[in-house]
């Protein structure tokens, strides 16, 4: 892959930023987001609350639901594939999607590999939980980083973690020397060309996104404040009580991430967010951000 | 003097480290009372559709009277979008400081995004970039362009100028006060020039 290639990938994910991307799963939902402001919708057969509702094997969504939704909306359309199913990819990338989530909300196909995301044109995004996990995802090509949270709980703890976690990694590489920062790759299971860069940056190579348990303003502007330079919402918009006026305030959430009082004003006279999902209470097996290396 | 970056949504910060990286002093503007602090305004790329969403009406009446009134603006790519009189492919609504028309999304979607690495100036441009003195220009006949799911402009005004061309389409236009590119000088080597001209008119 050319230099011009990333830049080309990473570029879009720049254009995304200070923005909401959200899940939306039919041409109907993916107005109610383009008028709301999101920069990019992602075409799901079902938000992740359902997957996880429904149980059994999550897959890339019907080309028609894809298709439909692409025909509706001028905001680029992203779309999931499973973990390592680089054939759904060569899938999205014909259909033309401008971005691919190579997803652990949908069941992973390969429990080794991820795709290879050199071998397209279309860019990726990936989740992580950690430093580790986003380089090895880097070193594969992905243009973008989100955490994984963990998806369909309306519940942000998760995020948060996954959040901090690579932030005070990225501070901790910062102050390493070099004969410490071989150390650090070697912990990291990430290459040392990437971690040096990281080390110099203080930042990851490609922009840092949030996802997973976003339900509320609040939650949006609190990943924001975090470091996050966009935010994905996932079930939260069209699983609670008010998807148009909600993805609004979102939207405006994520602009004024840092002014309490533009963040009271969208807060105001929203009706009930989705309900969300005690951590305690999901098994082991059970939680999506486990999928993955 | 201080130029302003309309930091809603998109590449802001790319515009201000370029911008930074040529000495500027740089606000990023998000509300009326910053817009007022700032002496010119870069326009990033983004989402168009979104950056109108999140642009409230007292602040456009604002811009578009000081942008009226001879304010500097750079727009790119989403930027240019908003100052359109026109736009296309789908209609929207837009702020009339620029008369062009433009066509959003006009090369396809994001895999048909491109690198142009020889956009060439024209003779308007070449006489713009000779106002910038030798050391500032590394070529005098081309710049590299990003285009990333960019609009073309499908017609200008007669006050507006044609500073350089991709494959016979103006790419970088200027009308008085206002510089307009639909690709992404911000994340382009060597197209220091865009911004350049933008921080001399300040």
């Amino acid at each position: 892959m050319t230099n011009n290639e990333i830049r080309l990938k990473t570029g879009l994910a720049e254009m995304l930023k200070g923005g909401v991307i959200m899940d939306v799963v039919n041409p109907e939902q993916a107005r109610i987001a383009e008028d709301a402001g999101a920069v990019a919708v992602m075409a799901l057969e079902r938000v992740p609350a359902d997957i996880r509702r429904d149980g059994g094997v999550a897959r890339m969504a019907s080309v028609e639901i894809i298709e439909g939704i692409m025909k509706v909306v001028s905001i680029p359309v992203m779309a999931k594939c499973r973990i390592g199913h680089f054939v759904e990819a060569q899938i999205l990338e014909s259909l033309g999607v401008d971005f691919i989530d190579e997803s652990e909300v949908l069941t992973p196909a390969d429990e080794r590999y991820h795709v290879n995301k050199f071998d397209f044109k279309v860019p990726f995004v990936c989740g992580a939980r950690d430093l580790g996990e986003a380089l090895r995802r880097i070193s594969e090509g992905a243009a973008m980083m989100r955490t994984k949270g963990e998806a369909g709980t309306g519940n942000i703890v998760e995020a948060v973690r996954h959040m901090r976690a690579m932030t005070s990694e990225i501070k901790r590489l910062s102050a390493l020397g070099e004969e410490e920062l071989v150390n650090a790759a070697k912990e990291l299971g990430a290459s040392l060309e990437l971690v040096r860069l990281v080390a110099k940056d203080g930042r990851l190579p490609v922009p840092n996104f949030a996802a997973g348990g976003v339900a509320t303003p609040a939650d949006a502007a609190l990943m924001m404040q975090l470091g996050a330079e966009s935010v994905f919402v996932g079930s939260g918009i069209f699983k609670s009580e008010d998807p148009a006026s909600r993805a609004k305030a979102v939207v405006k959430a994520v602009t004024h991430y840092n002014d309490p009082e533009i963040l009271r004003e969208v807060s105001r006279g929203l009706l009930n967010a989705m309900p969300g999902i005690e951590m305690q209470t999901i098994p082991a097996e059970q939680r999506l951000a486990q999928r993955g290396w | 003097m201080k130029a302003g970056v309309l930091a809603l949504q998109g590449d802001f910060e790319a515009h201000a480290k370029r911008l930074r990286g040529l000495g500027a002093a740089v606000i990023y503007v998000k509300k009326l009372s910053e817009l007022s602090a700032v002496d010119g305004l870069a326009l990033p790329g983004g989402e168009s559709t979104a950056m109108l969403k999140l642009l409230e009406p007292n602040f456009i009446e604002a811009l578009i009277e000081r942008g009226r009134a001879g304010m500097p603006i750079l727009a790119t790519c989403a930027g240019v979008i908003l100052l359109a009189r026109k736009v296309t492919n789908p209609a929207q609504r837009s702020l009339d400081l620029l008369d062009i028309d433009v066509e959003r999304n006009a090369y396809g979607r994001q895999v048909d995004s491109f690198v142009d690495g020889t956009i060439k100036f024209t003779m308007a441009g070449k006489s713009a970039l000779d106002s910038l003195g030798q050391g500032a220009v590394p070529s005098r006949d081309s710049i590299e362009g990003v285009f990333i799911r960019a609009p073309r402009i499908i017609r200008t005004g007669p006050e507006v100028e044609v500073l350089a061309e991709h494959a016979g389409a103006p790419v970088l236009v200027r009308s008085k006060n206002i510089l307009a590119a639909t690709f992404h000088p911000e994340l382009s080597f060597g197209a220091e020039s865009v911004h350049q001209l933008f921080i001399n008119s300040l």
